[in-house]
């Protein structure tokens, strides 16, 4: 089981996953002289030219703000209405339950990409074009699916019988699920928050449909900055690397969590 | 656990019907609705039946397309699955490295999909990029955006790097929820590594990697912005995948009724594969 | 077949340990008879687990020997040491037949396939197994799980010792009994060696001819049950067997005369006894504790719990507070009463261990 050898493999494993984002780190850095002129393995004129360029472009301040706005919003909204549902499915036999809960999942097998003309449609209609609980919502799409089966696996493990003595104790049925239920299942909603949080933040077809201007996501900005000034490879280089921090941040928080939630094996 | 029959439950379940039938049935309606149609533009629609299926399923294009996507999706399944299982048994169980362990994998699965797209299109690049620099001063003939095959390539190498930490993820979790007395049972009954992992770690994350298979088959299905950022379905159309050959039809051609139809074709593929798959992997926990 | 020594053991889940503190397992030093059935009795946490891992080779001790028939197993691997574990969980094969989970070990071990068949069935027909041996092993029920568990260790026949981590937790009440017996019954039947680790003393009492009962990490006595009753070494294990539990009590030495409650009273063990500066109790259990016309203590009763058998009557005399049984047929009496104490089994007991002396050894 625990072979001296062992480490070799995650090693080799997280050395071909950097590998990538060291180089696109490595060119963020350089001048497009030297990424057009010659291969080298680290920049020989380091320049943050490219930086200076994004930064002073003011929709950069303003993609940010909006990816994680809509990002936030849909992880609360997925998380807070999958919560009850989740206790739903992981307590109580109901007509059509079983159905029900395919059915969520199927919604993980849509293609964004069928879809994004008729949500351009849909939200246009209600008149939430280029906002962010547009996005939010459309998001909640694949995120409440998910968001819902991740903590029914955790509501599970809990034992019936701690809802059966918070009963017995006097507890109303929404001062239990607010103090005593949700802080026992508190690792499985950092566990559900962090993938709603994943996916809603790394989707950008749908995210780029629903909005214009005023919502627009980081990572269209990117796009957008990197295209609109010729095939400045740095430049778009430079970009991509800022778009990867929330997403290491936000990791490097939660780990913690994760690794509890693991722990508790319902992921 | 014996779960007490109560139609009450459905109330808790409300919220989440109505948010995701919003975004589902409504989208799915107009989806449908465009399928039975044809349009001449200026909003004039005409009933045109099932015409566009049948055209689809005769048509050499979505024959190829769909072609293209059962041999993506299932090499990356074939790769990725064994992969992240050998990753997950090979991590450590505890101590400080799995935390270092777990956000280095996970940060893949945290970036931008156009951004993977693009960061891959940049490492891959024949002169400059680190990986076709590589390839090519080793003898290799590397170009990705010229040869079909190194395309090929370079879009399941991406995959990989993308989404196996995924199936590690998941794995893992499956692996450290296995209680310590199984391999000290196993220990104790003088069991071979090959047989812990065959009948002690493998049946343990039965659980875990059915749904690991389920989520890289349906994500698969849909796979777009990486692959059209990469390489744009080319060259030619050699890596031109279900999704971006239906935004091509959808966008590029407006030809709405065509993409609709096909679109609800390949819903029902998805659907049809997760739906034998689940059922493959359950008969067996019912017994 | 063995007997295993325990010794001069010591063991630590720390690197480096500091004081004693550190130490699950203090100091243990143990020999327990080939064939014998032995429980292993204490609180949750007092490091009976750990004792059980380090015998079966789970764990490496930091310090001290392990023998199996005095040859030294210690760096040995759990498979070298040819033992058998029943967990607290039963852990079976689930994707394996009944069948196959009992052929597993000795599969493992290369015996061959008529030999496996034919031991397969002796141990189901032992376990009652037979009719269920072609069905998953996942399908049956907690305790028919924990019978594999058991016969996955009795199947093979070089077996030392079998060990059992408190194998009835997961039991359903009716059925803990059946299958206690059924333990019992197996061990007059094969004679291998088996050691019962648990904190019920019921269950200890009953499975075991010799009971060691353990404490923060130290063998606080082993002896017989009725030992163990009759003659407690330390006030913990008075306390531990027996419902309810022995009465200790504060008392004044001076002289070789100890007085309780400020009255002298007859114990087994003080004479010439030197406190020292030690702290001493007298230990009596309610089973030798009695009403009496004249003389003892007098005391006020407070309280009466009916348990069916007799009646557990707790008295008051200023601090002094103890309990004792009274027989159904026995009347309680009213208002201020007398009670003493059986001489040959009330002992005294310095800094919680029974003071030993040569006249009552």
């Amino acid at each position: 089981m625990t072979k001296r050898t062992n480490w070799i493999v995650p090693t080799f494993y997280i050395f071909f996953l950097m590998l990538p984002i060291y180089w696109l780190i490595n060119m963020s850095f350089k001048t497009t002289n030297e990424i057009l002129g010659a291969f080298t393995l680290w920049p020989q004129e380091f320049t943050f030219d490219n930086y200076i360029k994004i930064f002073t472009d003011p929709t950069w301040y303003t993609g940010y703000l909006n990816s994680l706005t809509y990002v936030g919003l849909n992880t609360v909204i997925s998380v807070s209405v999958a919560l009850p549902a989740a206790y739903a499915f992981s307590r109580y036999r109901f007509l059509g339950d079983k159905h029900l809960f395919f059915w969520l999942l199927t919604n993980r097998m849509a293609p964004p990409a069928v879809f994004a003309l008729p949500f351009f449609q849909l939200y246009s209609a209600f008149n939430l074009f280029d906002t962010h609980i547009a996005v939010a919502l459309a998001h909640c799409l694949f995120n409440i699916p998910l968001a819902v089966w991740i903590l029914e696996g955790f509501m599970s493990g809990v034992p019936k019988e701690l809802d059966e003595t918070a009963y017995i104790d006097g507890y109303s049925f929404s001062r239990f699920f607010v103090k005593i239920f949700i802080p026992t299942i508190a690792a499985g909603i950092g566990v559900a928050a962090f993938f709603c949080f994943m996916f809603s933040w790394v989707e950008l077809l749908l995210a780029k449909t629903l909005t214009s201007v005023a919502a627009k996501p980081i990572a269209a900005v990117m796009t957008r900055t990197a295209s609109t000034s010729g095939y400045e490879l740095g430049l778009l280089a430079a970009a991509g690397t800022l778009t990867i921090v929330p997403g290491a941040f936000v990791i490097y928080f939660v780990r913690n969590y994760i690794a509890k939630g693991f722990a508790m094996g319902r992921v | 656990m014996n779960k007490t029959v109560n139609q009450k439950a459905w109330f808790f379940v409300i919220p989440v019907v109505v948010l995701v039938a919003f975004n589902a049935v409504i989208p799915l309606m107009t989806v449908v609705n465009y399928s039975v149609q044809e349009t001449f533009g200026n909003n004039e629609f005409f009933w045109s039946g099932l015409d566009w299926f049948k055209q689809i399923l005769h048509s050499d294009r979505f024959h190829q397309a769909l072609r293209r996507q059962l041999i993506f999706t299932f090499t990356i399944l074939a790769i990725e699955i064994p992969l992240g299982i050998a990753i997950a048994l090979t991590m450590p169980r505890k101590g400080p490295w799995v935390s270092v362990c777990l956000v280095l994998m996970a940060l893949p699965l945290l970036i931008p999909w156009n951004v993977v797209g693009a960061m891959w299109n940049i490492f891959a690049l024949p002169k400059i990029g680190f990986m076709g620099h590589v390839l090519n001063s080793m003898g290799f003939d590397f170009n990705f955006t010229r040869q079909p095959g190194d395309a090929w390539f370079t879009l399941i190498l991406m995959d990989v790097w993308h989404w196996t930490s995924l199936v590690v993820l998941l794995a893992y979790a499956g692996l450290v929820s296995i209680p310590d007395a199984y391999y000290q049972a196993a220990r104790i009954d003088g069991a071979k590594p090959f047989a812990i992992f065959r009948y002690i770690q493998l049946p343990k994350m039965k659980r875990v990697l059915t749904i690991a298979v389920l989520l890289r088959l349906m994500d698969s299905f849909m796979i777009y912005t990486e692959p059209f950022v990469l390489t744009g379905g080319g060259p030619g159309n050699s890596t031109t995948l279900l999704s971006i050959d239906l935004v091509k039809i959808a966008l590029g051609q407006f030809d709405l009724g065509p993409a609709a139809a096909m679109s609800l074709i390949y819903f029902l593929i998805v659907l049809l594969l997760s739906w034998l798959f689940y059922t493959l992997m359950m008969r067996g926990e019912e017994e | 077949m063995a007997k295993i020594t325990l010794d001069n053991l010591r063991h630590s889940y720390m690197e480096n340990p500091q004081s004693a503190e550190d130490f699950a397992l203090k100091q243990i030093d143990v020999e327990w008879d080939d064939g014998g059935a032995y429980a292993l009795l204490g609180p949750s946490g007092c490091g009976k687990t750990t004792l059980l891992n380090l015998i079966s080779g789970l764990l490496k001790p930091s310090h001290g020997r392990v023998l199996f028939d005095d040859v030294d197993v210690t760096d040995q691997q759990p498979d070298q040491r040819n033992i058998a574990q029943v967990f607290q969980f039963p852990v079976i094969y689930d994707t394996m037949s009944v069948y196959d989970n009992l052929a597993f070990p000795l599969r493992n071990h290369g015996v061959d396939k008529v030999e496996i068949d034919k031991k397969v069935h002796e141990i189901a027909e032992m376990l009652e197994l037979t009719d269920r041996l072609k069905t998953r092993a996942s399908g049956l029920t907690a305790d028919g799980k924990q019978k594999i568990s058991l016969g996955r260790g009795l199947v093979r026949s070089d077996v030392n010792v079998i060990m059992f981590d408190e194998p009835l937790t997961v039991i359903d009440p009716h059925l803990k009994w059946q299958l206690r017996s059924k333990l019992k019954e197996l061990h007059e039947q094969i004679h291998r060696t088996m050691i019962y680790v648990t904190h019920d003393q019921t269950e200890a009492l009953t499975f075991a001819d010799q009971v060691v009962v353990m404490d923060e990490g130290v063998v606080v006595q082993i002896g017989t049950p009725i030992d163990l009753f009759e003659r407690p070494k330390h006030i913990f294990v008075g306390h531990f067997i027996g419902s309810p539990g022995m009465n200790v009590l504060a008392c004044d030495i001076d002289n070789g005369k100890v007085r309780v409650g400020g009255e002298v009273i007859e114990v087994a063990n003080a004479d010439g006894f030197n406190a020292n500066g030690c702290e001493v109790v007298v230990g009596v259990r309610p089973e030798f504790v009695s009403f009496v016309d004249k003389g003892g203590i007098e005391v006020d009763v407070t309280s009466v719990a009916d348990t069916g058998r007799h009646r557990v009557v707790a008295v008051k005399k200023d601090d002094l507070e103890l309990k004792l049984l009274l027989d159904e047929e026995d009347e309680l009496p009213e208002g201020k009463s007398r009670i003493a104490f059986d001489a040959d089994k009330t002992r005294i007991y310095a800094d919680g261990w029974l003071v030993e002396q040569e006249g009552n050894k």
